[in-house]
């Protein structure tokens, strides 16, 4: 842990993690800033702030990597419609779904699933909510992000075949 | 011959707000509270389990030093420590009964292959996850 985290105050911290907890919780709800921030009882432009120096990420993006965490684990272990899991857990189109999910864990939906199926259920023992959490993307940069940084192979190729 | 765990210590942000909610809350008795001085030995045991002692300490002098005490109590805040699991043969009946008395919980009663679950946390921030076992 950071020495800029341990010095935030355990009361709010304690404040933070109810938000985080919330989103937990119901990670296919909406969570503006404000409404976050109201269960933390602090204001929102302290909010996304004191968010992120506890967690290490924006409280969306953290919303986003359960959102993407809870969308594998209903590919994985359910028979559901992928339309159906993606408006579940919090999207509002299926080609936003498909886009955020590859561009987060590098494949999409139809084929986790059919990976996730042939593969052995070695997680058997653990508690099923911790499998899931083993499963939670790690994103430590923005979607945003991630896509600009992949993007010159998509150009370089492009170049390629116009020169 | 044989071994066993027979004390597993949490942090706690203020032990007398830790002894009431283990006590009272979830059903838990006193076993050991001997001070001296700032230092508190607090465990406490479920009826149920009397082999098993469940530490409640706050981090700090004289054990640890301040700077110390300050990260960890931190990391309890964010929920950070390892997850605890407590077992119980009806969640749901668990869940009413410490739902009634304001313990905090971060995950209803849930369903998952034939098993009931339910998440809550102590007033520190420790996550207990409670599981019904399968019957």
């Amino acid at each position: 842990m950071s020495v800029d985290s341990a010095s935030q105050d355990p009361e709010l911290l304690r404040r933070l993690l109810r938000a985080k907890d919330r989103m937990d919780a119901a990670s296919h709800e909406d969570w503006p800033v404000r409404r976050l921030a109201r269960v933390s009882r602090v204001s929102e432009a302290h909010f996304a702030r004191s968010f992120k120096r506890a967690f290490g990420v924006p409280p969306h993006r953290y919303l986003l990597t359960r959102r993407i965490e809870r969308a594998t684990a209903l590919l994985r272990d359910t028979d559901r419609p992928i339309t159906e899991i993606a408006f579940d857990t919090g999207w509002e189109s299926l080609g936003t779904f498909g886009r955020t999910f590859r561009d987060v864990t590098g494949e999409s939906p139809g084929a986790i699933r059919a990976r996730a199926r042939a593969e052995a259920h070695e997680f058997g023992r653990v508690p099923a909510c911790f499998v899931s959490a083993a499963h939670r993307p790690d994103l430590t940069i923005a979607v945003s992000e991630k896509r600009r940084r992949e993007a010159p192979d998509i150009n370089g190729s492009r170049q390629k075949e116009s020169p | 011959m044989s071994q066993c765990v027979k004390e597993i210590g949490l942090y706690v942000r203020d032990q007398d707000e830790a002894l009431t909610f283990y006590v009272e809350k979830l059903g838990f008795r006193v076993h050991t509270d001997v001070r001296n001085g700032d230092y508190r030995w607090l465990t406490v045991q479920h009826p149920d389990q009397p082999s098993l002692q469940l530490g409640l300490f706050k981090p700090g002098p004289p054990v640890l030093d301040e700077a110390t005490a300050q990260t960890l109590h931190a990391i309890v805040a964010k929920g950070a420590m390892p997850p605890l699991v407590l077992g119980v043969d009806d969640c749901r009946a668990a869940y009413e009964r410490m739902h009634a008395v304001g313990v905090e919980f971060t995950q209803e009663p849930t369903s998952r292959y034939g098993n009931v679950d339910a998440s809550f946390r102590d007033p520190s921030g420790n996550g207990w996850k409670m599981i019904e076992a399968r019957r």
